[in-house]
């Protein structure tokens, strides 16, 4: 056995656990997936094929659907640019080296690390109307007492602003992308005599945007499949104001057996999530600034 | 490009080569860090004080800021109410998240050895879908994966959550492992190989002890996954005794949703392991949470 050969059979051998892994629990559930997602399924029967059936239920006659696209959209669109611009700012702040930033360092991360379900429980609380933290800061304040999760017009808002708390991760990759810019560009930037402002715009940001990029298209992902928010505070109301797209299909799988259905359903979130991350490669051209294209 | 060292360093260590001489700014400064970080830390501040409040307590508007008296029976009046196996649950968590570890470390250790240092034919491709399965939404397996092991009889049993560990050990951990071993000179492993060596004595008796600091990461990464696992356990797990502390607490408050101190204090024995591995592994934590952002 020549070398190559001998390569190639260790090289697979040592993989070999992830491409059965792949295979196993990725690419034949897919498969899998896509061809339940045209039959009737009701899990103790064998599927019945029904041809587009289930596609068009759901982008015709279901209500649901596009309500729950639409809370899902309004979520990612709101609290994926929120989180990115809140945890810019925060890495912005810590990286202008005052004394103390360790403290504020842990303390603006230490909600990330708080598992979500104990975090939901805990906003839960701290956004209960009659009793709860905010009301009573914001009642303090003067103002009148918030509803938050109890009303159709603010549940959706208030979970939002749940997500902006644990923006501390976001925050540790941005401040590690702004350590990453080296210095002589400012100093370059300063000797032709930019202000500070003008050394942001022009260094700071462009710098970074490989890395603001990366992140908003991850959040964009990991938002369009928001689920424990609902399916534990809220259970979708009031009214479907929180009703996302994942706790529908949940629900379709999972309280009425429809696996069909939740299947068609999974894979129109992957199209949709293929367009999307595609639409934002693809604008990536006119705004995300690499350095390998400059040397 | 400035190196990953004088990165971290700059995180974690401060240099100050950068710090503003201007004392109105530092004070604005100050303010908005102080301001944001009372908004921080408020909410677990919150945790503590209603986990020691009486249940007659918590429902004073205005709240009491501190605990008339420091209730501290909350905690085992808590773990043991009624029909709740708190001791169960921590017991099937820790099972589960240590049979994930050690499936992980082993997977991704061989993954990314091979990745990073076999060249053969298809291997970028592979790598490419390990990476691209990052980005998958998981629903599009779950309904086959469901119904897969329902067939197999494994539903309502821990494998459905541990198995597909040994199997790759995550796209993520593959991934921060290869990079690694990328970067680990190749002399040492010529001679070796010259030496008649073979591969795997080559990663166990070289690789491996040089990769304290990514096995470190790997390990505080999975552990933290697994236990803040939500939908995995909701999905595989139905009886009451095999619940992860996870769904134990959505248990306790879909039946005693009024019970707030109990379920504060239920909650905070959650966060408690979290914190100490922080405080522990914080560079570690710091270094995976870097290398999940900028590196792909």
């Amino acid at each position: 056995m020549n070398s190559r050969m001998r390569n190639t059979v260790q090289g697979y051998l040592f993989i070999s656990p992830v491409v059965l892994g792949l295979l196993i629990f990725t690419i034949g559930p897919m498969l899998t997936s896509f061809y339940m997602s045209f039959t009737k399924f009701p899990l103790l029967r064998a599927p019945e094929w029904i041809g587009l059936r289930n596609y068009i239920v759901m982008f015709t006659s279901d209500k649901n659907f596009w309500q729950a696209c639409k809370v899902t959209l309004i979520y990612a669109g709101t609290s994926v640019p929120l989180g990115l611009v809140g945890a810019f700012v925060l890495a912005l702040l810590l990286n202008q080296r005052v004394k103390g930033i360790a403290f504020f360092r842990t303390s603006f991360y230490m909600p990330a690390i708080v598992p979500a379900i104990a975090s939901l429980i805990l906003w839960g609380w701290l956004m209960n109307r009659d009793y709860g933290l905010i009301n009573a800061i914001l009642v303090r304040l003067g103002f009148s007492k918030f509803s938050f999760f109890a009303e159709p017009e603010t549940a959706l808002a208030s979970m939002v602003m749940m997500s902006l708390w644990g923006v501390g991760a976001g925050m540790i990759i941005y401040l590690a992308g702004l350590q990453g810019i080296p210095e002589s560009l400012y100093e370059a930037g300063k000797l032709d005599g930019a202000n500070e402002l003008q050394l942001f715009r022009n260094i700071t940001i462009p710098m970074m945007t490989p890395t603001i990029f990366f992140n908003l298209v991850m959040g964009m992902i990991a938002a369009s499949q928001t689920f424990m928010n609902a399916f534990v505070l809220t259970s979708g109301g009031p009214l479907k104001s929180t009703y996302f797209y994942n706790l529908m299909l949940y629900e379709r799988a999972f309280n009425w057996t429809q696996m069909g259905m939740a299947s068609a359903m999974a894979w129109f979130l992957l199209f949709v999530v293929l367009v999307l991350t595609l639409l934002v490669f693809r604008s990536s051209a006119l705004w995300v600034f690499y350095e390998a294209e400059v040397k | 490009m400035v190196s990953e060292q004088e990165v971290y360093r700059g995180i974690l260590d401060l240099d100050w080569r950068r710090r503003p001489k201007d004392s109105y700014r530092i004070l604005f400064i100050y303010l908005i860090m102080i301001v944001s970080a009372v908004v921080f830390l408020l909410p677990l501040f919150w945790m503590v004080t209603t986990s020691l409040k009486t249940q007659a307590e918590v429902y004073v508007f205005p709240p009491t800021f501190f605990p008339e008296t420091f209730r501290w029976q909350n905690f085992p009046e808590g773990w043991t109410y009624e029909s709740m196996q708190w001791t169960r649950w921590l017991v099937n968590t820790l099972t589960i998240t240590t049979a994930v570890m050690v499936g992980t470390l082993i997977s991704a250790t061989l993954c990314g050895y091979g990745f990073a240092r076999i060249s053969f034919p298809g291997r970028d491709v592979w790598f490419i879908m390990v990476l691209a399965s990052i980005m998958l939404p998981s629903t599009v397996t779950l309904i086959p994966l469901f119904v897969g092991f329902h067939r197999v009889g494994w539903l309502d049993t821990f494998l459905p959550l541990t198995v597909p560990a040994f199997f790759g050990g995550g796209a993520f951990n593959i991934f921060l492992m290869r990079q690694f071993f990328k970067g680990i000179p190749i002399e040492l492993e010529e001679a070796a190989l010259i030496d008649g060596a073979g591969r795997l004595r080559i990663l166990w008796q070289i690789f491996v002890p040089l990769s304290g600091p990514v096995i470190a990461t790997t390990s505080v990464f999975t552990f933290q996954a697994v236990w803040n696992d939500y939908f995995g356990p909701l999905i595989f797990l139905t009886s009451q005794e095999n619940y992860t502390l996870a769904l134990g607490i959505t248990f306790f408050k879909g039946l005693y949703n009024t019970q707030i101190p109990y379920m504060m204090a239920m909650s905070f024995l959650m966060v408690i392991p979290m914190i100490i591995v922080f405080f522990f592994a914080q560079k570690l934590m710091i270094r995976g949470v870097i290398l999940s952002g900028i590196k792909a």
